[in-house]
């Protein structure tokens, strides 16, 4: 067992702590140790982990072992971004006793996923302040889809049940206005119920997993290729970052690494996706404060990377360029020449944009203020990515754990402080032109070489996680793996199904037209949430 | 491997495929299948769950990619394509004893093309413009993100006549992302029931035609037909703008058709049949408020 030397204090200290209490420590990986304890040890060894260390609970999931081990695991994941390294504690559920104790009144950001567990595994969630169903919607029948007894095929009946009793807020002129799941746009299918008093929201609730797809059950059901195509419709604006962390979770698995050019050429894409995503954003929200005139030259920039995307990988979206062991197409000079032409293009006509923005008064006073996330509830609720950067939390996996290929460049991450949509946007505004310049380094830089190496079955029982810093914020892929190139699980953890909750947050007190700023400026993803 | 071009739908070389057992097995979504029987082997290509991810051609000599993303068809059994070989003791097959049904080749044509052609047809059907009511069943967002390129000022669909409306009321044409999920159904039931009829459906995406990598599991239904009525199928992961504009003109082909039917159904069983229906613009029911032109063929 080899540790990572900035790992090395926080394991003695964590020994010395909790001595006699940690059934086992395993490092498969120097940045990746398992700690395996008892349900008691949870609070006591998170609040220390926590409070001496600054470590973050970025994940948490359940897993059922009950074959192998005779009871479900539950799994803490503790990102320590100043020792650069993962700390997963993992604790037995007997079957007989399937119950757990919430954290959330301490920890707030793990609320939906704790009750995410108590639907999906049948884990009764202890002392949760509000243990309600999340992940399946009221009318489903008792049923725990990622128990390893329930068929990913069974049949269930039609919806037909009672609809879900939101929680009622009451008070003189009080009313309530329910928004969706069908929304009045383009844009995926949810449920909002706003509680008003006169202008102003008082109360939002937030009914999401419209778009539940079964995804992390057909992750064990897939052949190892297979399933890296399944990684690509997570999400489908993030697709090749998705695919790229399960990529690297089953390469970790399987002890191998993507050889160098690869990793440049996964980050050349990761870029431009983060760069298309980034160029929508921005003219969609000034969209939504009737600046039309942005949004169409947006679109315009956008559609010139989808093209390049095109010409580079045979998809607009990037898809099928991801693959187990590197990336499935190589760039050739010609096309690198193109990248690299692409870039200095566009720099002139964005910042152009950037001006036509900046010139308008009333754009940004309309953003300035509006749907603000104070710094100190947004590290409170976990918030990763953009939104997290707009309210003063400096992280980014690119610079704190650097996987494909950004450990060769400079990355230089933006950071604002007020929270509200203006930094948000200012957020992708100082993101769109670091990748533009992240391109350029990358194309300069690319070495020679393969870009795919095999990799072989990872041996059955390894787990390992692999991460990405997509153009919305961290997603991570935790796998177990089975025999035969099979999973036994697959967990996905979506940047979106943190930052949910924040959106309910920033939007009190504003009025409801400006609701559908507010939501872009966060433009998280549903099908990544509801899997 | 170096990607030099827009990956479309696979072509198979049909008189010369040796063996499908490699081909089905890389691809993801199950749109190569076999069958075996009785010494003799039945393949089928199913464009409708495809994705174009071109994993059965780099196993594969006999199978190409084209650049080819316009294919999308009125009849779901359109996009299938099947043959019949004799088996080989080994495991591979030959001499081909039923050649395969060809689909009617899309032609690519350019997006001006297309956009006057929808005009004209809107102009001719509906009078002046064709109202679409976007629903994302359940989709993974790909779709979406090529759905709203439609509306940016490349491909400005707006000129065409085309209009993304708020309301299912205010829609002729319902564009439907899949698969659709359990917890959707519902929703995307009432939502087609809202549309005044005739109305067209156009499923859209691999998931949209057939459920995709998704298929059928206890949380989606798949395909958007197992739900609602559709009349064009736009196959692709994500179908990109062209695709999707080549799919909404073919669906529009269809609407004298189900103008016409929709007027003996409402006579035989009388009004108020469905009566989440309101009748079109508020006029009585037969009347569309297109004038159809006489003989009008459908594409
Ligand atoms: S292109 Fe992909 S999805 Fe389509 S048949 Fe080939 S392997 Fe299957
Ligand atoms: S067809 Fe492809 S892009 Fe569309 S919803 Fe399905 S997976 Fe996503």
């Amino acid at each position: 067992m080899t540790v990572s030397t900035a790992l090395l204090p926080v394991l003695d200290d964590l020994n010395k702590r909790f001595k006699g209490r940690l059934d086992a420590v395993r490092a498969p990986r120097a940045d990746e140790i398992y700690i395996h304890a008892q349900m008691d040890l949870v609070a006591g060894f998170t609040a220390h982990l926590c409070r001496r260390w600054q470590a973050r609970l970025v994940s948490l999931f359940a897993d059922d072992a009950r074959a192998g081990e005779g009871a479900f695991h539950l799994f803490y994941v503790f990102a320590l971004d100043a020792a650069r390294g993962f700390v997963l504690l993992r604790v037995p559920v007997p079957p007989e006793k399937p119950e757990f104790a919430s954290l959330t009144n301490a920890i707030p950001a793990v609320n939906w996923q704790e009750r995410e567990i108590q639907d999906w595994f049948g884990l009764k969630l202890i002392g949760h302040p509000n243990p309600r169903r999340c992940a399946l919607h009221d009318d489903w029948p008792e049923v725990y889809p990622l128990r390893k007894d329930f068929d990913l095929r069974t049949e269930l009946p039609p919806f037909q049940g009672a609809r879900h009793k939101f929680r009622e807020v009451e008070g003189e002129g009080v009313f309530q206005v329910p928004v969706g799941p069908v929304h009045a746009g383009v844009i995926e299918p949810g449920h909002f119920l706003f509680s008003v008093a006169g202008e102003p929201v008082l109360y939002l609730q937030l009914r999401l997993f419209y778009t539940h797809k079964g995804t992390e059950k057909l992750f064990e059901n897939l052949p190892l290729p297979h399933c890296v195509r399944l990684a690509e419709s997570i999400s489908g604006d993030s697709g090749f970052a998705h695919a790229t962390a399960f990529c690297h979770a089953v390469e970790r698995a399987a002890d191998t690494e993507a050889p160098p050019r690869a990793r440049f050429l996964r980050s050349i894409c990761l870029e431009l996706e983060r760069l298309h995503n980034h160029l929508g954003d921005i003219g969609a929200i000034c969209t939504d404060v009737a600046f039309v005139t942005v949004n169409m030259h947006c679109l315009r920039l956008k559609e010139r990377v989808l093209r390049l995307n095109e010409s580079l990988t045979g998809n607009r979206l990037l898809r099928g360029m991801a693959c187990l062991g590197g990336v499935r197409f190589d760039f050739d000079a010609g096309q690198i020449q193109s990248l690299r032409q692409f870039a200095a293009a566009l720099r002139p006509e964005f910042e152009s944009v950037v001006q036509l923005i900046e010139s308008s008064a009333s754009t940004l006073d309309r953003l300035k203020g509006t749907g603000v996330l104070k710094p100190e509830v947004a590290r409170d609720l976990g918030v990763s990515g953009i939104a997290g950067r707009a309210s003063g939390l400096d992280r980014d996996l690119r610079r704190d754990f650097p996987h494909a290929a950004y450990e060769a460049v400079k990355i230089h991450v933006p950071l604002y402080q007020a929270g509200d949509v203006e930094h948000r946007m200012r957020v992708r505004i100082a993101e769109a032109r670091e990748s533009l310049s992240l391109l350029e380094q990358f194309a300069a830089k690319l070495p020679d070489g393969p870009t795919r190496v095999e990799v072989g079955e990872p041996p059955p029982g390894a787990t390992a996680l692999g991460w990405v810093e997509g153009w919305r914020g961290e997603i991570f892929h935790w796998i177990r793996a089975a025999p035969g190139g099979r999973l036994a699980r697959c967990k996905v953890k979506d940047p979106s199904l943190q930052n949910w909750p924040a959106l309910s947050e920033a939007i009190l007190g504003n009025i409801i037209p400006d609701f559908p700023v507010v939501n872009k400026s966060f433009n998280l993803s549903y099908s990544g949430t509801d899997r | 491997m170096i990607a030099a071009r827009a990956r479309g739908r696979p072509e198979i070389e049909w008189a010369n495929w040796k063996d499908a057992r490699p081909a089905a097995a890389a691809c993801p979504t199950g749109a190569i299948s076999y069958q075996d029987e009785n010494g003799r082997r039945t393949v089928r290509i199913d464009l409708a769950k495809c994705t174009f991810c071109g994993l059965c051609a780099d196993v594969d000599e006999a199978i190409r990619m084209t650049s080819v993303c316009e294919c999308a068809t009125r009849r779901r059994e359109d996009l299938e394509t099947r043959a019949v070989y004799n088996l080989h003791p080994d495991g591979s097959h030959g001499g081909m004893i039923s050649p395969p049904a060809h689909a009617t080749p899309a032609q690519s044509e350019s997006l001006e093309v297309l956009g006057q052609k929808i005009k004209e047809r809107a102009k001719e059907m509906f009078g002046r413009s064709l109202h679409i009511r976007q629903v994302d069943a359940g989709s993974c967002n790909g779709c979406e993100m090529e759905i709203v390129s439609l509306n940016g000022p490349v491909y400005d669909i707006e000129r065409f006549g085309i209009h993304f409306v708020a309301s299912p009321r205010h829609a002729d044409l319902l564009l439907v992302t899949g698969p659709v999920t359990r917890n959707m159904e519902l929703a995307l039931k009432r939502t087609y029931a809202a549309v005044p009829e005739p109305r067209l459906v156009v499923a859209v995406g691999a998931c949209g035609c057939s459920g995709g990598i998704f298929g059928v599991n206890y949380a989606t239904r798949g395909a958007v037909d197992a739900v609602i009525p559709v009349d064009v199928y736009i196959p692709g992961c994500p179908p990109n703008p062209w695709a999707l504009l080549h799919g909404i003109l073919l669906a529009m082909g269809r609407w004298p058709e189900k103008a016409d039917r929709g007027r003996q159904e409402r006579e035989t069983a009388g009004a108020g049949a469905d009566a989440f229906s309101p009748p079109r613009n508020g006029l009585p029911s037969g009347c569309a408020r297109s004038k159809l032109a006489p003989g009008f063929r459908p594409v």
